[in-house]
């Protein structure tokens, strides 16, 4: 449908302002995020922060800045678990991992890392699999409440039992509880798993390639997305990996409608698994 | 004009839904969008049933694709299921809604927010309350509410609730509803 028949209502112009507030005046940039989601997440916001209106909470962001941690808690939501989409992570032991055997030393990105699910996932199973000590790991968001989350490696008890199930049916070679040490409800993953990651700021909708990677895991963020933005962070995967480097995205995630989809080639199909050939 | 028809269906949505779609007829004039609750491992084998039984095109609905009319999208299992303003799908992985993901109030208060009036919403059987906020959301809108008759749904459960919440729904048999859809979307 034609953009200009697509009518605004005055929630949709005040989401509008905001989220070009946020870029002017913080630069964060949620413009070209999938608008239907955004959209829940800021009336999610404006009821649990007590606000009237969404224009409310763009005058409040803007002058207080200690606001800013709890809305970017909304606007950036992500959930996860540990192993998540066990196939997944079986296809990378079975069919990625014998390829990355081959180099002398491996970089790892986990592009919207949020509370650190997937590299914890993705640190065990290299550890498994003999690679851990030749690899580091970039673990990267743009919320840092997520980021600090993530190198804390916290988790609640109760979801335990979930990843330990996740990590077996992933063909794990090992107990999930020899990795984390459990008290108070809280299961503490061990430091050790952390001790080649390197936790870091970047957005995938302002930043550039800061390494050259072999494995990028980016899994259910580029359909927060919309097409533009999605276009552009699979540019900036194409152009973070090795010749014959590997993508991973999420299970409904492809690059079937993305300008630089001839960059790549499936290597593990079912599992949206890519791997960078062409120029 | 009703340009998408946002279906949703819980305990007993399987029969109920399949009576549906089967008897609607090929070129169809209107996307239809549904979510139906199943266990989270369960693969969407039902897409595979309803593919061979319909005359319409049936799929696991994609991000980011268009609507296109006489095909019907599903919900995949473990993502909510979202219409934007310009008739494309976006998925999401957010935190289940009602217990649920895929949940019925986000794809309909999605659809209420992108279609306003041009939208019909189906609430069928179903064991829990999802979809209730989401048909209010639509009658709000001004789309057409429409509710499986609890006394002839297999779990009455949904379709009560979805009727306290809007009470301008309108009760139908599954071959009122069939009726309807064909009259609406020829």
């Amino acid at each position: 449908m034609d953009a200009a028949l697509v009518t605004s209502s005055i929630e949709d112009i005040e989401i509008q302002l905001l989220l070009e507030a946020l870029y002017q005046h913080y630069h964060y940039d949620f413009r070209h995020y999938a608008r239907a989601s955004i959209k829940r997440r800021l009336l999610q916001a404006r009821a649990q922060l007590g606000y009237g209106s969404i224009s409310e909470i763009q005058a409040a962001v803007l002058r207080d800045s200690t606001l800013l941690p709890r809305l970017l808690d909304f606007l950036t939501v992500q959930v996860s678990e540990m192993f998540r989409d066990p196939s997944y992570f079986r296809a990378l032991r079975e069919k990625v991992i014998p390829h990355l055997h081959t180099y002398p030393s491996l970089k790892v990105w986990v592009a919207g890392c949020s509370n650190g699910e997937e590299l914890y996932s993705l640190a065990i199973l290299f550890h498994e699999e003999g690679l851990a000590k030749k690899t580091m790991f970039y673990a990267t968001d743009i919320n840092p409440t997520a980021l600090k989350a993530a190198q804390a490696g916290v988790y609640s008890l109760d979801r335990i039992r979930l990843f330990t199930e996740n990590h077996q049916a992933s063909g794990g070679r090992s107990s999930l509880s020899d990795y984390y040490t459990a008290n108070y409800g809280r299961a503490v993953f061990d430091k050790s798993l952390c001790s080649q990651v390197v936790f870091s700021d970047h957005s995938l909708v302002t930043d550039a390639a800061f390494a050259e990677m072999h494995l990028i895991s980016c899994r259910n963020v580029l359909i927060y997305f919309d097409r533009e933005l999605q276009d552009r962070a699979v540019g900036l995967f194409r152009d973070s990996l090795a010749r014959r480097g590997f993508l991973g995205l999420g299970s409904k995630e492809s690059l079937r409608f993305s300008s630089h989809a001839d960059a790549f080639a499936d290597f593990v199909r079912e599992e949206k698994i890519y791997q960078r050939t062409g120029p | 004009m009703t340009r998408a028809i946002v279906i949703g269906a819980s305990a007993g949505g399987v029969q109920a839904l399949s009576s549906i779609l089967t008897a609607l007829p090929p070129h169809f004039a209107c996307p239809i969008l549904v979510v139906l609750h199943v266990p989270q491992r369960n693969d969407n084998l039902l897409v595979e049933l309803l593919r061979a039984r319909c005359l319409l095109e049936v799929k696991e609905a994609e991000d980011k694709e268009m609507l296109q009319q006489g095909t019907v999208y599903f919900a995949p299992p473990g993502y909510h299921l979202l219409l934007e303003k310009n008739m494309s799908i976006a998925l999401s992985s957010d935190e289940p809604v009602n217990y649920s993901r895929p949940a019925i109030d986000v794809l309909f208060e999605t659809a209420a927010d992108a279609l306003e009036r041009d939208v019909t919403a189906i609430i069928l059987t179903g064991a829990n309350h999802d979809g209730a906020e989401g048909l209010r959301a639509i009658g709000a809108a001004g789309g057409t509410a429409i509710v499986q008759d609890p006394q002839t749904a297999e779990v009455a459960t949904m379709p009560l609730a979805a009727l306290a919440a809007c009470p301008a729904a309108k009760a139908m048999s599954i071959d009122e509803i069939v009726l309807h859809l064909r009259q609406e979307a020829a």
